[in-house]
């Protein structure tokens, strides 16, 4: 037993390892930093003025909104349906499983941006898109033009292929769930869609998150694709004013700032998005940015920070 | 009571793919009765069990509770395989705790408890939550009612799992290892909680390896193995004068 009355020796002081690797990686790195900026700065045809003038640009701005809203709109798309193909595919009914077999070997099997490009010009082939009841007189029908619009089909396009890969998210998130959770629950009586609903899904939801995060960042990007609908969203703006004063490059670099400011603040979200669903789970919440900033100035010299989850106490001694 | 046993195997076998884990089990427990099993592992006490509450389907042979037969109906001289909500409502009525206690890990000690009253017996919220806490205050935990599962011991988990199988007011109770996963210092207040239960008459069916309480507690001890029941008696009988060969093998290696 230590004696609680002891003094605690002082604290260790040692010359640090020296790390010359890192201010050698430093240098060749800031090097080609300034080179790839001072060439791109200078480049005597690409004149940033154009990209100051057309970054706020009202046609832009509303090109944003556009793409916001195709973004957000998809993904409530992939993520519904995902949820129900994935319920379907673990189902142990056969023809439903199937079902939703086929629904992913589709969708994920064929280019997102064929699939606008069919929606967008689905009217070519069926000019009318009609509901009825065979063998009666109920019947509706409307052109495919106004029912499928461009919005709607990129958005069809989007959202559908969305929910082929998140179907596979949330399987994978339901598959991580111990199956003695499950057991408990049949056991006390519960039916497979109530176990699925108030115990597995919930649960999964720690695995499920941080890929979704990543697919909503990616749709972001993705929804360029819309161009071919010709749907006024970020990009289709941006070339629109370009295939009218032929500052192709400025424009795209317009485009591009936009799309990074966007993905770098749903990244922030991301992160704290996981850090909040990693309670409970992890001994020690990760870092925001701003500390591990903060620790990284300080620490230059310093050895890599120790893993967060060290035992806290040695193994007991064998005997 | 009547004469109608509670639980009632007549040669019944299970087969995982080629391996048979149930060999032929014949056994009654009577409304009220303590039955303890006892084995090495693999030796289908557990897959038993398991059998009792339509967890895993029989193979062969024919196995009743409260003289209905588990999974199927049985009219004229045929079996009519039961649906999904019935096999519900029969397992809704068998009380299960497990060896790795199986909490819902997202919900508090209380939410535990009232999730399957709630959601399956459509009870009304108040009168769940009244019977939970003092289901909690029973076992022990009436402080540990807001906490979750991973800031309990695993004994206090354990007593949970017990308060929640109990929520459902069962006719019948099975218990699967409920203390081999313990710190032993924890098995003490487990095997309590489940001495108070015997003793209201509660009929339970306990796989176990704690052979002090299989004496103190069981009405009767059944050792199994390699899927057939090697011997049934009295606890005391069997612990202190065990008649068949490998009984007597595995208790001079357990006790």
């Amino acid at each position: 037993m230590a004696d609680p009355l002891r003094r605690r020796p002082a604290a260790i002081k040692a010359v640090p390892v020296r790390h010359p690797g890192r201010w050698v990686a430093a240098v060749v790195v800031v090097a080609i930093v300034a080179e790839i900026v001072y060439t791109f700065a200078t480049a005597p045809n690409l004149k940033w003025n154009v990209v100051g003038r057309f970054l706020f640009q009202r046609l832009i701005q509303q090109g944003i909104v556009v793409t916001l809203e195709l973004t957000v709109l998809a993904m409530l798309i992939g993520i519904a349906l995902g949820v129900i193909i994935a319920v379907m595919r673990l189902s142990p009914n056969p023809v439903v499983a199937s079902a939703s077999w086929f629904y992913i070997w589709f969708f994920r099997g064929t280019p997102v941006l064929v699939q606008i490009f069919l929606w967008f010009n689905l009217a070519t082939v069926l000019p009318y898109i009609g509901l009825g009841i065979p063998f009666t007189a109920i019947h509706w029908q409307a052109s495919t033009n106004s029912l499928i619009p461009a919005f709607i089909a990129a958005t069809l396009g989007l959202g559908l292929n969305e929910a082929a890969y998140m179907a596979e998210i949330v399987r994978a998130g339901i598959i991580s769930v111990e199956h003695g959770q499950t057991e408990a629950a049949q056991a006390l009586g519960m039916t497979r869609l109530l176990v699925m609903r108030r115990i597995v899904l919930p649960q999964a939801m720690r695995v499920i998150i941080p890929p979704t995060g990543n697919e909503t960042i990616s749709m972001l990007k993705t929804t360029s694709l819309a161009f071919v609908a010709s749907v006024p969203e970020l990009f289709t703006r941006s070339q629109q004013i370009a295939s009218a004063n032929f500052y192709v490059i400025e424009l795209a670099i317009v485009a591009s700032i936009w799309y990074l400011l966007m993905t770098s603040i749903l990244t922030v979200g991301q992160f704290y998005l996981e850090r909040y669903f990693a309670r409970g789970s992890q001994r020690a919440l990760p870092p925001t940015p701003l500390q591990r900033f903060r620790r990284l100035l300080f620490s230059f010299h310093a050895p890599p920070p120790m893993p967060v989850d060290v035992p806290l106490s040695l193994p007991s001694e064998h005997r | 009571m009547s004469g109608t046993p509670m639980v009632k195997a007549e040669e019944v076998h299970k087969s995982f793919g080629r391996l048979e884990v149930l060999r032929g089990i014949d056994l009654e427990v009577d409304p009220g009765e303590v039955m303890c099993m006892i084995g090495p592992s693999g030796s289908g006490k557990s897959t038993f069990l398991r059998c009792i509450n339509h967890l895993e389907k029989i193979d062969c042979g024919r196995l009743s509770v409260d003289g209905e037969l588990v999974g199927y109906r049985e009219r004229g001289d045929k079996l009519y395989e039961l649906p999904d909500p019935e096999v519900c409502k029969k397992r809704s009525e068998i009380g299960m705790v497990f060896q790795r206690f199986n909490l819902f890990p997202h919900m508090t000690a209380l939410q535990n408890v009232i999730e399957a009253p709630i959601r399956v017996k459509k009870e009304n919220q108040g009168a769940a939550v009244a019977r939970a806490r003092s289901l909690l205050e029973r076992v022990g935990l009436a402080d540990k009612i807001d906490a979750y599962p991973n800031q309990l011991s695993g004994g206090q988990q354990q007593r949970v799992a017990i308060a929640r199988a109990l929520a459902m007011q069962p006719k019948l109770m099975l218990f699967d290892e409920p203390t081999s996963a313990l710190d032993p210092e924890l098995v003490g207040d487990v095997l309590d909680v489940m001495r108070g239960l015997a003793n209201d008459g509660m009929t339970m069916v306990v796989v176990t390896h704690e052979m002090g309480f299989a004496r103190e507690v069981g009405d009767t001890l059944v050792f199994m193995d390699g899927g057939v029941i090697v011997e049934t008696g009295k606890p005391r009988d069997v612990l202190a004068n065990p008649q068949h060969e490998r009984t007597r093998a595995f208790l001079s290696k357990v006790l």
